[in-house]
């Protein structure tokens, strides 16, 4: 019942023939661009797989350009959640100097214990030193010979901070505290991997806009060569009244599922070669340290990827529209 | 309906293709015209669908005058000008439903009612048969058709043809020609580009004669009374 006083409204206007003309333009203008939308977008999708065969290569294409910086893009993300794991993992050791009594070893831990930026510390003492190096080395023989222990005692600080400069930081205090001979924290090999990732980073970025410009080109050549396919129907559609934009349409909308189409492959690609190598990277980070976890792909990211390749190829198709399609007029 | 005032065109490259061109035709009514190729008949026909730009002078359509037609305007103005082309200018990546649909496809148009005209339309011209039917298949005077129906689907005031008998015989252009009057009965004003001249006598409508850019007088049947 609900529904009827809906449908008389809109049946009423047929009745009517004069007014509902003038009426049905009017308001209809909205849902007519809607419908346009609509139709131009399935029908350019529905074109694009009736020429399946070219329409895969220029897919691949992009989907080649777009994997190639968002695999290394992911690599390096592995790589730095890799770097930080260790600083974490990182350990400084102090090496006190030989003189350092047992008292004088408890209380520079304590004191270190207390510190901010250090979440624990184990103190290695000169008897344990030497019966550790006993068992490892196997020069047990040796040292027995000697009367005095030539090992000092160590303690092993574990900071909780990974930043590289808070831990540079607090190397330099604990080298300056009274009994303290010497520490040792290999740093450099982190700050290099460091300075490695930002500089691979800035090539992955340089290459993904390249490679970003390189999908709109190409999206703007396909869709150039589209736009000669159709110009007889361009000619007709303007002399009955098509606007620029209802022509432009569904070149556009061709652009963007080129995009969104290479986009999903290149996804599926990346998703592939993380399936690859999953089993390798955890064995290789199974000997490293337990708690090293791949990242991938995400939903969000292949969200933005999407987004990213749709919009590349509604830019390329509109570059190529921008230059094609006004020259194009009924003569 | 029409009306040229003072109207020249004037090519790039000096070429004159049209010199002082005054006319008028009035709402609802049929009128031919004629020239031997090259007097200015296209040019005449472009300049009304603004294909084309007046070198001076004005043209109305439907009291609106052409030179203060703006770019975007144009698309708007030419969906109530029905074309209707010597070579039918139809698409062949499409059914003739399809063909005869576009205009009502760019109007906005939705399916059921679209349909309905289309229907009409091809109604009209006897092709409803048809309509599933690549146009491809279709005969020179079936194309013609269904490049009328086409330019009525949208019921324009106005309905301008540029040869359309030209490749047709003349059987199918005496059909075609008797299409025309129909819809000229029901209102629309037509004006026929044609240089049929055996067929133009016989149907003794106004004719507009054009001679080397120059509108001739005194050629047409009823005689040339406005401006």
């Amino acid at each position: 019942m609900a529904a009827s006083p809906k449908a008389t409204k809109r049946k009423k206007p047929h009745i009517v023939d004069k007014p509902k003309r003038s009426k049905h333009v009017k308001s209809g203008v909205l849902s007519g661009l809607l419908r346009n939308h609509q139709h131009v977008a399935v029908d350019s999708l529905d074109r694009l797989f009736s020429t399946a065969g070219a329409s895969i290569l220029t897919w691949a294409m992009i989907a080649i350009a777009v994997a190639l910086p968002l695999f290394l893009f992911l690599v390096l993300q592995n790589l730095q959640q890799f770097g930080s794991n260790i600083d974490e993992a990182t350990q400084i050791s102090i090496y006190m100097e030989l003189d350092t009594s047992e008292t004088e070893l408890l209380a520079v831990q304590n004191s270190l214990n207390s510190h901010p930026t250090i979440s624990s510390t184990n103190l290695i003492s000169q008897s344990q030193a030497l019966e550790e190096f006993q068992a490892l080395s196997g020069f047990g023989d040796v040292l027995s010979g000697l009367n005095e222990n030539p090992l000092p005692a160590v303690i092993v600080v574990t900071p909780n901070s990974g930043f590289l400069n808070q831990v540079r930081a607090l190397v330099e205090e604990l080298g300056s505290l009274n009994k303290v001979d010497s520490v040792q924290y290999d740093f450099d090999w982190l700050q290099r991997l460091d300075e490695i990732l930002n500089l691979a980073q800035r090539l992955t970025l340089m290459l993904g806009v390249l490679l970003a410009f390189g999908v709109a080109l190409v999206v703007g050549n396909t869709v150039r060569l589209a736009i000669e396919n159709r110009r007889d129907e361009i000619v007709v559609v303007k002399l009955v009244g098509g606007t620029n934009s209802y022509v432009a349409r569904p070149f556009l909308y061709t652009g963007l599922w080129y995009g969104v189409g290479g986009g999903l492959l290149a996804t599926v690609l990346v998703m592939s070669a993380q399936l690859v190598m999953q089993g390798p990277v955890s064995q290789l980070a199974g000997l490293y340290d337990g708690d090293f976890v791949l990242i991938k792909l995400g939903l969000s990211d292949i969200f933005n990827v999407l987004l990213l390749c749709g919009f590349l190829g509604w830019f390329g198709a509109w570059l190529s529209v921008l230059r094609h399609l006004r020259t194009i007029e009924p003569k | 309906m029409i009306k040229f005032d003072a109207v020249s065109k004037r090519y790039p490259g000096g070429h004159e293709a049209l010199n002082n061109i005054n006319f008028h035709i009035e709402k609802g009514e049929i009128a031919f015209l004629t020239g031997h190729s090259g007097a200015g008949k296209s040019t005449l026909l472009k300049l009304i669908m603004q294909m084309e730009k007046a070198s001076s002078g004005q043209v109305f359509v439907n009291n609106q005058n052409l030179n203060r037609l703006s770019k975007r305007q144009l698309p708007y103005f030419r969906r109530n000008i029905g074309l209707v082309f010597q070579d039918h200018q139809l698409l062949f990546d499409r059914s003739v439903f399809e063909n005869v649909a576009l205009p009502l496809q760019i109007a906005g148009f939705d399916s059921r009612e679209a349909a309905r005209r289309v229907s009409a339309a091809l109604d009209k011209v006897g092709l409803l048969k048809k309509e599933n039917q690549n146009p491809i298949a279709l005969s020179g005077g079936e194309q013609q058709r269904v490049g009328i129906a086409r330019a009525v689907v949208n019921k324009p005031a106005l309905l301008l043809a540029d040869e359309p008998t030209g490749n047709l015989d003349p059987f199918l252009s005496g059909e075609i020609m008797e299409l025309f009057e129909e819809f000229n009965r029901v209102g629309v004003s037509i004006l026929i580009a044609s240089h049929d001249l055996s067929l133009i006598a016989k149907l003794q409508h106004r004719t507009l004669t054009l001679d080397h850019g120059r509108m001739m007088q005194g050629t047409s049947k009823p005689a040339i009374t406005d401006i």
